[in-house]
């Protein structure tokens, strides 16, 4: 495996965790190819975001054990994969303690939007249930 | 390392998919705060949506949707290059062929995302 690449990130060689993210975020993009561009077409070619009022998403959009599960899966690929991405490009750009400080707040933000995420797409009542 | 030019469709390829990367981080931050906002404050959220619903809303619909879709092909075509290292030889065809699926895909759904500022 070359060392250099002309496409993404060469693959670390020295294993462990660089190399657990490396993969990962290319399974995390096959999934998010799928799952992300679904759920654009959906909001924006089938739909219209004039009409996805908050009443049209609790009463039709999550009234689906299905597209819950399908939107709580995406919003797992997605945060993962967009805050490792952006770890990666931190990382090219910021150096020392300030790169500390600024992977500390990146995952603090990620966590946060993670928890926020799952408990919106958890604890609305869905009209159709029990 | 951004904005270094090293020359050739690589270095442009890459810069695309990092600023397209960086674009969609920051639309999913905003977009996760506002589902929560419409579980916790709909009103509030409504509010919002008549932003997204508006003409320079739609647009900025165009652009994410542009950055997802460019995103997604480049990131096909990086993942076509490690896994089959010869490809590699065709990363420059391969790039070419992307933008031919971004525009046959990207015109039509532009059309649908801008079609009600024009009343059609």
């Amino acid at each position: 495996m070359a060392l250099y690449s002309r496409s993404g990130r060469p693959r670390p060689q020295a294993g462990g965790f660089e190399l657990f993210v490396w993969y990962y975020m290319r399974l995390s993009g096959v999934a998010l190819f799928v799952l992300a561009l679904t759920h654009f077409s959906l909001q924006h070619f089938l739909f219209d975001p004039a009409n996805e009022t908050s009443q049209w998403i609790f009463n039709q959009r999550w009234n689906s054990v299905f597209w819950r599960s399908f939107d709580w899966l995406m919003l797992m690929m997605v945060v993962t994969h967009a805050f490792l991405g952006i770890r990666t490009v931190t990382m090219d750009y910021v150096k020392g303690g300030w790169r500390t400080l600024a992977l500390t707040v990146l995952y603090l933000v990620g966590v946060i939007i993670f928890v926020m995420g799952t408990s919106v797409v958890l604890s609305v009542q869905m009209p159709g249930g029990a | 390392m951004l904005f270094r030019y090293r020359g050739s469709e690589g270095m442009v390829a890459w810069a695309f998919h990092r600023i397209s990367a960086i674009g969609i981080w920051l639309f999913v931050m905003l977009h996760v705060l506002d589902i929560y906002l419409a579980g916790g404050n709909p009103k509030v959220y409504d509010d919002l949506l008549k932003f997204y619903g508006s003409t320079p809303g739609r647009i900025l619909e165009v652009l994410l949707g542009a950055a997802l879709l460019y995103h997604a092909l480049n990131g096909i075509r990086i993942l076509i290059m490690d896994f089959w290292p010869r490809m590699t030889l065709y990363h420059k065809q391969i790039w070419y062929v992307n933008w031919a699926i971004f525009i046959i895909v990207g015109i039509p759904g532009a059309f649908i995302i801008m079609r009600p500022v024009f009343g059609i």
